[in-house]
């Protein structure tokens, strides 16, 4: 049990404490749960670029992960999630998103399969309760283990180049979603190419015991593939461009909701892909199944905004002047060059009819000034290079 | 009997920027290159095994982001990777860093001058000015000051409207900016001399002046009103060298269905009845097309392709008084590892900015002099970088590429045409320079390609090897470039166009001369414009 004084220290180091915080010479730190995590390293546009052009290494440590395990694992996190958790094979892993009774979005996050008949759920928020009740008559067993698991990005082209430098044979072979594990120093680490980047990419989660020596190890290593450090600032400038949503920021999570109306359903986040309602039972499934029928209220879409002022937070409006919606993140992003955002947007805005145009308010010498600009509807995330498809990896 | 509605005379960036738009637009468009590769002088080659150079231009910040959104480049492999500050080296062993935080660089001033501290955040606000008047320019056709057409008349209301909506003060300023020396214009606000010498390389890159010239003080802004990304000044490199520039830009073209003939020297533009109707190629075949728009710079193209016959004397003169001064040579190195340059140390970040080994206006000034006498200059301007260290497409892992831009270098000398001894003499002052400052830098050396004035006006085209096809100077600037009467890329005789450099707004990898050129010419074809406008920074 933690100790009674832990609120003497409120927030915690990572186990890549002590070399992060030498490589963090902006001494840029922000909060991340239990964590202090650098927001930027040295220069962010640089940290973002090292993810798209060399290798980009993120601290994942407060990601909250948990285990699932036990005979009935299968049928469990079936019953949970709201896609169908069979297709996702042992060594593989798949994001999804879970519900509640009302079939909204609790939160999301990938699912491992580590071994046979044990899962790990990684997300951003903690789960065990949601996880304990679901869990009733199944033969699980569910721990989180976020503090005892320390968690790498390893981002960007030259990413498996490193790795293979630092050992880890046929690491190139590994597919998207696929997981291996290693031996590393005599414990288990298991690599699995993945991200929150949009491009090759693979997450690492060892024991603390051999964070740091991994830490250091891979910096050596990857000196040659110009490797450099990155904070969460980079992470959600890189994250935008793939197309990949932030539970918080993107839709609320259910669970923290207060008000009617704020939560979103998959449906409603453009998820519809991660629901089954051909599975017997899962939470929420009534709930999806009743909206299925009479439609959902709010469509999720990816926008590319004229002109190059982000339109953070921007109310959307139809030629009518109506409001049909608001911005959720937006950017500019640096490799399309190109002003885009994610949009929630709902009557009466009509798919196909309806123009979409941002009302965007800026600054310039203190002054604010405000446009609007006319957006249209992308499908494809903004960022999307072949390279993080191709096995076996780019090798450099 | 025409197959094409337009033929491009050179497969340089801007030659590719054109055709894509003209094809995009729907014309029927072939774009002929003399070299058996496209790009010009935004090229990347494979000299040494596993070495990937950008032979001639190497540095990538003035492209028009609205031409890189609107093209969608990086569908096509464009990735421009931004990449940080610059720094001097200086003869006592010190190196002054040229940072990209604003107060980095402010502390760095204060260690040889805290007055220079402070005044650089007002020569930091000076420049913004600058940089705000001139950006939307880039991207429209200047108006003809002496004409009466709707189209020139509204255009030079738009320009002065913006001119008085600077405020009285900056008005004189921007007048006194664009006349000044880039060494009078530093000592208004700095009183050191290494903080001088280093700010004012961007004022003689690229040109036949000295930091004390006329004129020099607005190359400097021409250098700084690139970006990244939106943060003014940023330089960045284009992923896989500067070819991949032209590549995607090629590709943007070719999926308009445009067509790339390579190994096709243009000897002549034919004319009939006072209107350009095809070429004939070295090899003698005759293609036709109703457009001919020429890439190559004002020089080339009309003292060399046309027949003088089929133009007027005026512009003959115009033409042979345009300047165009070879000012610059170029290494390219292949290094075994990384260079060790002691007076920094091995993980300073600015082991990836821009390089110079020149710490005095005076040692500048001196370099330029030797130009003057047809010398190489005995203690040269380099600009040098390793963009191995960001992009890891250009050279093995943990070898590394060198690209090192030298100033001054004549583009005849006084001893007569360039020798291989010469070149040879070029490269070696260079190499003993970097060499003096780097202690294992010969010992990596694997392989140079050095390339005098002369070796890059035999290869790419550029006349005497000027790198921005014609001074940047006041007198061939806006409606003045190339030349008074022909600054809306139209040339002497109907259905005939520039859109390389030599035109508005002038040199460095900016695909705006092309797009610009395009925008014209399909006002011409009386078709609608699809070349974008300048962002507004407002």
């Amino acid at each position: 049990m933690l100790q009674q004084n832990h609120y003497l220290k409120s927030v915690y180091e990572t186990p890549f404490h002590e070399r992060t915080s030498e490589l963090n010479i902006l001494n840029d730190w922000t909060r991340w749960k239990d964590y202090t995590v650098p927001n930027s390293y040295f220069r962010v546009d640089l940290e973002y670029f090292a993810a798209r052009n060399s290798t980009a290494v993120f601290d994942y440590t407060p990601m909250i992960k948990h285990r699932i395990k036990g005979k009935d694992a299968l049928e469990y996190v079936n019953r949970f999630f709201t896609r169908d958790m069979t297709k996702i094979g042992l060594h593989r892993v798949g994001y999804a998103v879970w519900c509640d009774e009302q079939g909204q979005v609790i939160d999301d996050g990938t699912v491992f399969h580590m071994r046979e008949n044990e899962y790990w759920l990684l997300s951003a928020e903690r789960q065990l309760e949601n996880l304990a009740v679901s869990a009733i008559g199944f033969d699980v067993e569910i721990d989180e283990l976020t503090d005892d698991v320390a968690a790498l990005g390893v981002q960007g082209p030259t990413s498996a180049s490193i790795l293979k430098a630092m050992g880890f044979q046929e690491i190139e072979m590994l597919k998207p979603f696929d997981i291996k594990h290693y031996s590393y120093h005599g414990e288990e680490i298991t690599i699995s190419r993945t991200g929150f980047t949009g491009d090759l990419g693979y997450e690492v989660l060892m024991s603390n015991s051999v964070a740091l020596s991994f830490y250091n190890e891979m910096f050596a290593k990857g000196e040659i593939y110009n490797i450099k450090p990155a904070g969460l600032e980079a992470l959600d400038l890189l994250r935008i461009e793939a197309g990949l949503l932030q539970p918080g920021v993107d839709f609320m999570i259910a669970e923290e909701a207060i008000r009617p109306g704020a939560t979103r359903s998959p449906y409603e986040l453009g998820l519809s892909w991660l629901v089954d309602l051909s599975k017997p039972v899962f939470n929420g499934k009534a709930a999806l199944v009743e909206e299925k029928k009479r439609g959902s209220k709010y469509t999720f879409v990816k926008l590319n905004i004229n002109g190059n002022k982000p339109a953070s937070g921007s109310y959307l409006y139809n030629q009518a002047n109506k409001k049909i919606g608001t911005v959720t993140s937006a950017m500019f992003s640096p490799s399309a060059k190109a002003n885009i955002a994610y949009a929630s947007l709902h009557e009466p805005w009509k798919k196909g009819k309806d123009k979409i145009i941002a009302e965007i308010y800026y600054q310039k010498d203190l002054e604010w000034n405000r446009v609007m600009e006319e957006a249209t509807i992308v499908t494809k995330p903004f960022f999307d290079p072949d390279r993080k498809r191709a096995t076996p990896a780019e090798l450099y | 009997m025409s197959k094409y509605d337009a033929i491009v005379i050179g497969a340089g960036h801007n030659g590719l920027c054109n055709a894509a738009y003209l094809a995009k637009s729907g014309l029927k468009v072939l774009v002929l290159e003399k070299n058996d590769y496209i790009g010009g002088a935004a090229v990347s080659r494979e000299l040494e095994e596993g070495w990937l150079y950008s032979n001639c231009s190497y540095v990538c910040s003035l492209l028009r982001p609205e031409i890189y959104r609107d093209l969608n480049l990086q569908k096509h492999g464009l990735q421009v990777i931004a990449y940080g500050g610059s720094v001097t080296f200086t003869k006592k062993g010190d190196i002054f860093g040229g940072y990209s935080d604003h107060d980095l660089s402010r502390r760095e001033i204060g260690r040889y001058s805290k007055k220079d501290a402070d005044a650089y955040v007002r020569f930091s606000r000076d420049i913004s000015k600058q940089c705000r008047f001139i950006k939307p320019l880039l991207m429209r056709t200047p108006p003809d000051p002496t004409s009466f057409k709707p189209k020139d008349l509204n255009e030079l209301i738009w320009l002065f409207k913006r001119l008085y909506g600077l405020g009285e003060e900056t008005i004189y300023e921007t007048i006194r900016f664009y006349t000044m020396s880039v060494a009078e214009y530093l000592e208004e606000y700095f009183e050191n001399d290494v903080v001088k010498a280093a700010l004012s390389g961007s004022g003689i890159i690229g040109t036949g002046l000295g930091p004390y010239s006329p004129g020099t003080a607005y190359v400097l802004l021409h250098h700084y009103m690139g970006e990244v990304d939106g943060s003014i000044g940023s330089w960045g490199f284009a992923r896989g060298g500067m070819g991949s520039v032209s590549n995607a830009l090629a590709g943007a073209f070719q999926e308009h269905d445009g067509e790339i003939m390579t190994n096709a020297e243009v000897k002549q533009i034919l004319v009939k009845n006072g209107r350009s109707v095809g070429v004939v190629l070295e090899n003698g075949d005759e293609l036709y097309a109703k457009n001919i728009v020429s890439n190559l710079d004002v020089k080339r193209t009309y003292l060399k392709l046309f027949e003088h016959g089929d133009l007027d004397e005026k512009i003959i003169n115009q033409v042979e008084n345009f300047k165009i001064r070879g000012s610059s040579g170029k290494l390219n190195i292949a290094l075994d590892g990384l260079p060790e340059f002691p007076a920094m140390g091995k993980n300073n970040p600015l082991m990836h900015a821009d390089m110079h080994f020149i710490d005095s206006l005076e040692r500048i000034e001196r370099a330029f002099d030797d130009w003057k006498n047809g010398r190489w200059s005995a203690d040269p301007y380099c600009d040098t970088l390793i963009p191995t260290l960001t992009d890891p497409t250009m050279a093995p892992p943990g070898k590394h590429y060198m690209s090192v831009f030298v100033q001054y270098a004549p583009p005849k000398l006084a001893t007569g045409e360039w020798t291989d001894k010469d070149r040879e003499g070029f490269g070696k002052t260079v190499i003993d320079q970097i060499g003096e400052y780097s202690p294992n830098f010969k010992d990596l050396i694997v392989h140079a390609e050095i390339r005098s004035p002369q070796d890059i006006e035999n290869e790419v085209g550029l006349t005497e090897g000027n790198i921005f096809q014609g001074e940047l100077t006041m007198d061939q600037m806006f409606f003045n470039r190339p030349f008074p009467g022909y600054s809306q890329f139209r040339g002497p005789v109907k259905g005939f166009y520039m859109c390389g450099s030599s035109t508005h707004p002038g040199g460095g990898v900016m695909a705006a001369p092309g797009a610009n050129a395009a925008r014209e010419i399909l006002f011409d074809l009386k078709r609608e414009n699809i070349v974008p406008e300048a962002e507004n920074d407002d």
